[in-house]
């Protein structure tokens, strides 16, 4: 099955290449890192995450995303998404691919990864992220190829994979509200300290993944013959559409406790991420532009999602899923992260910028993440277009 | 199988080449090393077949015990020598020419323990 | 009577009499273990005194007092532990450091303060909490509570994940950003002068301080605390041992902790 991915058009073969040639100048910088330390990145004693961990954080999201589709599908037997569901396995696999590199990339001593499972230690969450990542990996690595294997040869999957199917369905769920305990449960970081970062991740993983998927959907649709559909098409607009809305209410519960409370540590953060913290004489609000510009893009894509559907308009389709996807990767990739380090617990204020060689390493974890995304999409859509035209 | 006349000889050709190291240096250990002994001391800490195969076991017992459950610092040797349950502090007082000691079998073995990324060699032989 | 409803008025008996049955066995089987898990709260309000529990007491005034002390007590530390200084706030390592009033006690608003407050040194340091976050966090037991009460870091297993900074609350812990060993753009090595009876770290894994748990195993106190002995700026000691000078000084003077509302239980105490 996996030849598939050895046979494509010019421009598949234009694109892999660019892929590769960005995880080329990635890897040149990680040596670069690897050999001079963590210090070659922005972060600092006082901002000890940037955006690596930022970024496994949103795609922790992106891969619970796939839930959408995979429980509609086989709990509720929603036929309409059986094309897109195996879409949406994939695009959990390179997510998880890229949270496990972004995470190995912000190791001090990365060839000391294994510690954590050769001194298992349950009671941090960083332990169970671990075996939440690479059980929801290999549930979908197995899942996914074998149900498609199986539409290959013409039969339909085999009984045993059901009950795995079943499993990847909570362990979905599982992921991300490990990835938001990994957060929430630090006392004294009061940004992080909510009950309801879990609930706010789920709800910001199910509006981002399916709008990704969407986006890729909506070009495989102009480019292949692959058509997901439009029965399917239109369901998964009402699943970003409130998802994205629940995110949004949640948001608003976090500025109602922050402000209505006036808890100087509460409102801190936001003070920061979204109007300026004023500290001594200085202001800072290095991060403003762009949180208020994701609240904006993500209400307005939330409006035009829905119109899109009443319109029938594919292109208004993609325009609302990117303005959507892109909200929640400022939100969750950028200010949930950083904005937590500031203030500082001595209360100061260290404003983070990410270095060159810190971007480069992230662009090439990205373009890996494509260029696993790529093969495993070649081949699934070779294998459905072969069987059903 | 399916091309079995072209796939098995270039596997057999793939893993002679691949493991021509062995075959090259078959049946010879190259020039053993001889690390060398501190003249003033006869005894060390345990005895020297132990030593020789599982000092860093022994390094690893001494940390964890020492870090983590407050364990003695001084240990005493089979004849009741006090010694120092510490690399920096304790076997470098006796073997204190890391050249000539560590590194002439970590060499030969091709070895790289971090111990020096941290602990300090003693001074004479820096 | 058709079966569904023999079976339903069965099923309801059972309910009733299991409704009124259950919550007095309920208490008979739960009376000793009731009376265990109370005993259990009032440990945990007042623990039981066993072992050693290592703190600190920091005299704030006598800082004020001996200027040019605090500092001392930093570069004791600092030169003992071969501690770097890189020589910018970036990439920064302390174990021990100087800070002011408000940076240290960020959560109190006092309208006005006296005025010796404003520029008092404020020694702050690791709290070798008795209930540390930062152990908690530690995905691979590299950081850990000793019986003594010290919070330790055991440098060979730090993967350098930085989760134990995230979860620091006192911002007590540094990061080798880079190569301790390391030289400056002069060729000045950022450890001034190394101290050949203790090591060094090396780049990629966290750091702080250790309450000196080396010198106190071979009977020494804390470096810091010994600049500070004349003064009794600093007093160190096993607060379970009721004869003890910090048990002492804890009974007979009011002590502030940093951030007690968390629940950390902080081993060191400011008198103001």
């Amino acid at each position: 099955m996996i030849e598939k991915a050895l046979k494509g058009s010019t421009g598949y073969w234009v694109w892999m290449l660019f892929l590769l040639s960005i995880m080329g100048v990635g890897g040149l910088c990680y040596a670069q890192q690897f050999n001079y330390g963590l210090g070659i990145t922005g972060m600092s004693r006082d901002v000890t995450w940037g955006v690596y961990i930022s970024q496994f954080t949103f795609l922790v999201g992106v891969a619970a995303g796939g839930l959408m589709l995979v429980l509609p599908y086989y709990l509720h037997n929603y036929k309409a998404f059986g094309r897109i569901v195996i879409l949406g396995e994939f695009m959990a696999i390179a997510a998880i691919v890229m949270c496990l590199m972004f995470i190995i990339a912000d190791l001090g001593q990365p060839m000391r990864a294994l510690n954590v499972m050769l001194y298992p230690t349950p009671n941090s969450m960083l332990f169970w992220d671990m075996i939440v990542l690479n059980g929801y990996l290999f549930l979908n690595v197995l899942c996914g190829w074998v149900v498609l294997q199986s539409e290959y040869k013409g039969i339909k999957y085999p009984k045993w994979v059901k009950p795995f199917i079943y499993l990847s369905i909570p362990w979905a769920i599982s992921i991300h509200t490990v990835t938001a305990f990994l957060y929430c449960g630090l006392p004294g970081r009061h940004f992080w300290l909510t009950a309801i970062l879990a609930p706010r991740f789920l709800a910001s993983a199910f509006a981002a993944g399916p709008a990704l998927l969407m986006i890729i959907a909506m070009i495989l649709k102009r480019n292949t013959k692959f058509d997901v559909g439009r029965e399917a098409q239109d369901k998964l607009v009402t699943i970003i559409g409130y998802a994205a809305m629940l995110n949004f209410f949640f948001l608003g519960c976090e500025f109602f406790v922050a402000y209505y409370s006036q808890i100087p540590g509460h409102m801190h953060t936001l003070d920061y991420l979204y109007w300026g913290l004023g500290h001594g004489d200085e202001v800072f609000n290095n991060l403003v532009p762009f949180m208020r510009a994701s609240v904006i893009m993500g209400l307005a894509g939330i409006g035009l999602i829905f119109v899109s559907r009443a319109k029938q308009c594919d292109g208004l389709l993609i325009l609302s899923c990117a303005l959507i996807f892109l909200s929640f990767w400022i939100d969750k990739g950028l200010g949930l992260v950083l904005g937590g380090f500031v203030p500082s617990p001595l209360d100061y204020v260290t404003e983070y910028y990410p270095s060159i060689q810190e971007l480069g390493i992230t662009a090439a974890i990205w373009a890996t993440g494509f260029f696993i995304l790529s093969i495993l999409y070649k081949v699934a859509i070779s294998v459905k277009l072969e069987k059903e035209i | 199988m399916y091309g079995k006349g072209r796939i098995i000889p270039a596997l057999i050709l793939f893993l002679g080449l691949m493991t021509t190291p062995m075959w090259y240096k078959s049946g010879d250990a190259g020039k053993m090393p001889k690390p060398e002994k501190p003249k003033d001391y006869t005894e060390c800490v345990a005895p020297t077949a132990y030593m020789r195969t599982s000092h860093m076991v022994l390094l690893n017992e001494w940390r964890d015990d020492i870090l983590r459950e407050g364990g003695s610092r001084v240990g005493k040797t089979a004849n009741g020598t006090e010694y120092v349950r510490s690399l920096q502090n304790g076997c470098m007082k006796c073997h204190n020419d890391k050249k000539k000691f560590c590194d002439a079998c970590h060499n030969y073995t091709s070895v790289k323990p971090y111990c020096w990324d941290c602990h300090l060699q003693p001074k004479e032989a820096m | 009577m058709d079966s569904k409803r023999r079976d339903f008025l069965k099923i309801a008996g059972l309910t009733a009499i299991a409704g009124i049955a259950a919550p007095s066995a309920f208490n008979t089987l739960l009376k000793g273990e009731a009376n265990a898990s109370a005993q259990a709260v009032a440990d945990k309000a007042c623990p039981a005194v066993t072992g050693k529990r290592y703190g600190m007491v920091i005299d704030v005034k006598k800082f004020t007092e001996n200027p040019g002390l605090a500092d001392q007590c930093v570069s004791a530390c600092h030169t003992i532990h071969n501690v770097p200084d890189f020589g910018n706030k970036k990439d920064e390592i302390k174990w021990i450091w100087v800070e002011s009033y408000s940076h240290v006690f960020p959560e109190n608003t006092q309208y006005k303060r006296p005025d010796v407050l404003k520029d008092m040194p404020i020694l702050t340091l690791c709290n070798h909490c008795d209930n540390p976050p930062c152990v908690r966090a530690c995905p691979t037991k590299a950081t850990y509570k000793k019986k003594d009460g010290i919070v330790g870091m055991d440098y060979h297993r730090c993967i350098g994940c930085r989760f134990c900074m995230a979860a620091c609350p006192y911002g007590a812990r540094s990061f080798n950003w880079r190569d301790p060993r390391g030289k400056d753009a002069n060729g000045q090595p950022f450890i001034k002068a190394e101290n050949s009876k203790y090591p060094t770290r090396m780049r990629g894994v966290v750091e702080k301080c250790n309450f000196c748990t080396e010198r106190l195993a071979i009977g020494q106190i804390p470096a810091c605390v010994e600049v500070a002995t004349q003064t009794k700026a600093l007093v160190f000691g096993d607060m379970n041992d009721p004869d003890s000078e910090i048990s002492q000084v804890l009974k007979t003077s009011f002590t502030i902790q940093r951030n007690p509302a968390i629940g950390t239980r902080p081993s060191l105490f400011y008198i103001i």
